[in-house]
């Protein structure tokens, strides 16, 4: 096979939240589905997120916040991938995001929002059947 | 797929251009093989580094302190940052971005993880094609990042022109200093962690070590021997401290050292014509194995010769033979 396609997935942690745990989990459990994971540490400002899904070019992005700033910062992080001509790659967002919030992060292209008690299988799962490329 | 485009846009310094057509090299060997041709002539302006060493050594915090400085002299900068891909799964986590975060700025940083794929010796296959695409996307310098290595992960002395091996306090004694392995491709040895109990006693194995080698070192100014990088230069040995930058003075002036080395002494032209020669039999290897491997799942003369086998009446050296007849390479 002279094609060697994977998965890449880049975990990021926006904002000033330092609990990583689930990150973590979710890292792991891509990576033993077979995917190529990148994983950014905590902090990340929405500039961060988009200059790294520019230079590693990732096929998904997963969000994670526990912090309930995902209103401010997931439209943001949205608009400037726009600004940059990035429209296939899927944003996803999971942690604590309250069921109010979601249609609103919906109209702004986000997707997934699996929170605590979501099997590691549903979220391989979900990055595999929503791929944009 | 017509890669122009993207190829004018990274000619141009667009980084989504080049990170689309690292991701186009690494997946697929044809398109690499396209790209490349297409940059090729665009390439050799960039200073190759290849960081190395053992996993916790802190590669990433010493490039990430490599990057500050190299940022506030005004160069551009690419970072290529290989880990290791599970062998039972296929999958990689990629966390060398985690500690370089500080320092970055689209214009003037790129930085790319990159999984080995199942490849030995501590880069990816595509590393020398992902090399070409930041050479021609206009950095002045390519920082290479090596998964944590052993002690037989030598390729990045193939690639790089200068070869920084990390070593920390309080791991190995003396007889792994005098090992085979990285300990003899290394150019600059830096012991990290400098404010660690123990880093004076692991700079002075190592200096043991090199003093040993001058004795041994070649006096001949015979610049075509293959290995004259190496045997040419006597290796340095500093200390530093990543976290706070602290010598990193004098780290730098041993690399200016021994960019001015390879240079003055005319080594640099043997190291192109080594890494070339090395690259085309990695490219030929992987085509040849390909073909190779399609002929022993697909021919059936050759199956026949294996139920032979089986049957111990042909042996493997005796199949591999009619293989090469049959291809064509006696």
């Amino acid at each position: 096979m002279s094609v060697d396609r994977k998965i890449k997935v880049l975990v990021c942690k926006p904002g000033l939240d330092g609990h990583d745990r689930g990150a973590k989990v979710l890292a792991r459990a891509l990576r033993d589905a077979g995917m190529e994971v990148i994983y950014t540490g905590i902090h990340q400002t929405p500039d961060d997120v988009v200059n790294t899904v520019i230079q590693e070019d990732p096929d998904a992005v997963m969000l994670s916040m526990l912090s309930g700033s995902h209103n401010a910062l997931c439209p943001l992080i949205m608009d400037k991938l726009k600004e940059h001509g990035i429209d296939d790659v899927l944003v996803a967002v999971g942690g604590i995001i309250p069921d109010e919030d979601k249609a609103f992060l919906g109209e702004h292209g986000l997707k997934g929002f699996h929170g605590p008690g979501t099997e590691l299988k549903t979220i391989v799962e979900f990055v595999k059947n929503n791929l944009k490329r | 797929m017509d890669y122009s485009n993207f190829i004018s846009q990274l000619l141009n310094g667009n980084p989504r251009a080049a990170a689309r057509l690292i991701t186009f090299v690494e997946n697929d060997i044809e398109a690499a093989e396209e790209i490349v041709n297409s940059i090729y002539e665009h390439t050799g302006n960039a200073y190759i580094l290849g960081i190395t060493g053992a996993p916790g050594t802190g590669k990433s915090t010493f490039i990430s302190t490599l990057i500050k400085i190299y940022v506030e002299q005004g160069k551009k900068i690419g970072i290529i940052c290989v880990d290791p891909t599970s062998p039972l799964t296929g999958g990689a986590l990629l966390g060398d971005r985690i500690r370089m975060k500080q320092y970055f700025s689209l214009d003037n940083v790129f930085i790319r993880s990159m999984a080995n794929r199942g490849q030995l010796g501590g880069l990816a296959r595509a590393t020398e094609d992902v090399i070409k695409i930041l050479d021609a996307y206009g950095c002045d310098i390519i920082i290479i990042e090596t998964v944590g290595v052993g002690q037989s992960e030598v390729d990045i002395f193939k690639s790089a022109q200068t070869v920084v091996v990390l070593l920390v306090p309080g791991l190995g004694d003396d007889i792994q200093a005098i090992k085979s392995g990285i300990m003899e491709i290394t150019d600059i040895f830096v012991v990290n962690k400098m404010d660690l109990m123990g880093a004076d006693k692991k700079v002075a194995e190592i200096m043991q070590m090199l003093e040993f080698r001058k004795n041994y070192k070649y006096d001949s100014k015979d610049i075509s021997k293959k290995y004259a990088k190496i045997e040419l230069w006597t290796p340095e040995i500093t200390k530093v401290n990543s976290k706070i930058g602290e010598n990193f003075d004098e780290l730098l002036g041993l690399i200016d050292k021994h960019k001015g080395f390879l240079e003055e002494s005319g080594v640099i032209s043997n190291y192109m014509k080594n890494r070339i020669t090395n690259e085309t039999m990695q490219i030929l290897k992987h085509k040849l194995t390909q073909k190779i491997e399609d002929l022993l799942n697909s021919d059936e003369e050759i199956g026949r010769y294996i139920d032979q086998a089986i049957k111990k009446s042909l042996d493997p050296y005796s199949i591999a033979n009619l293989i090469i007849k049959i291809l064509g390479l006696e």
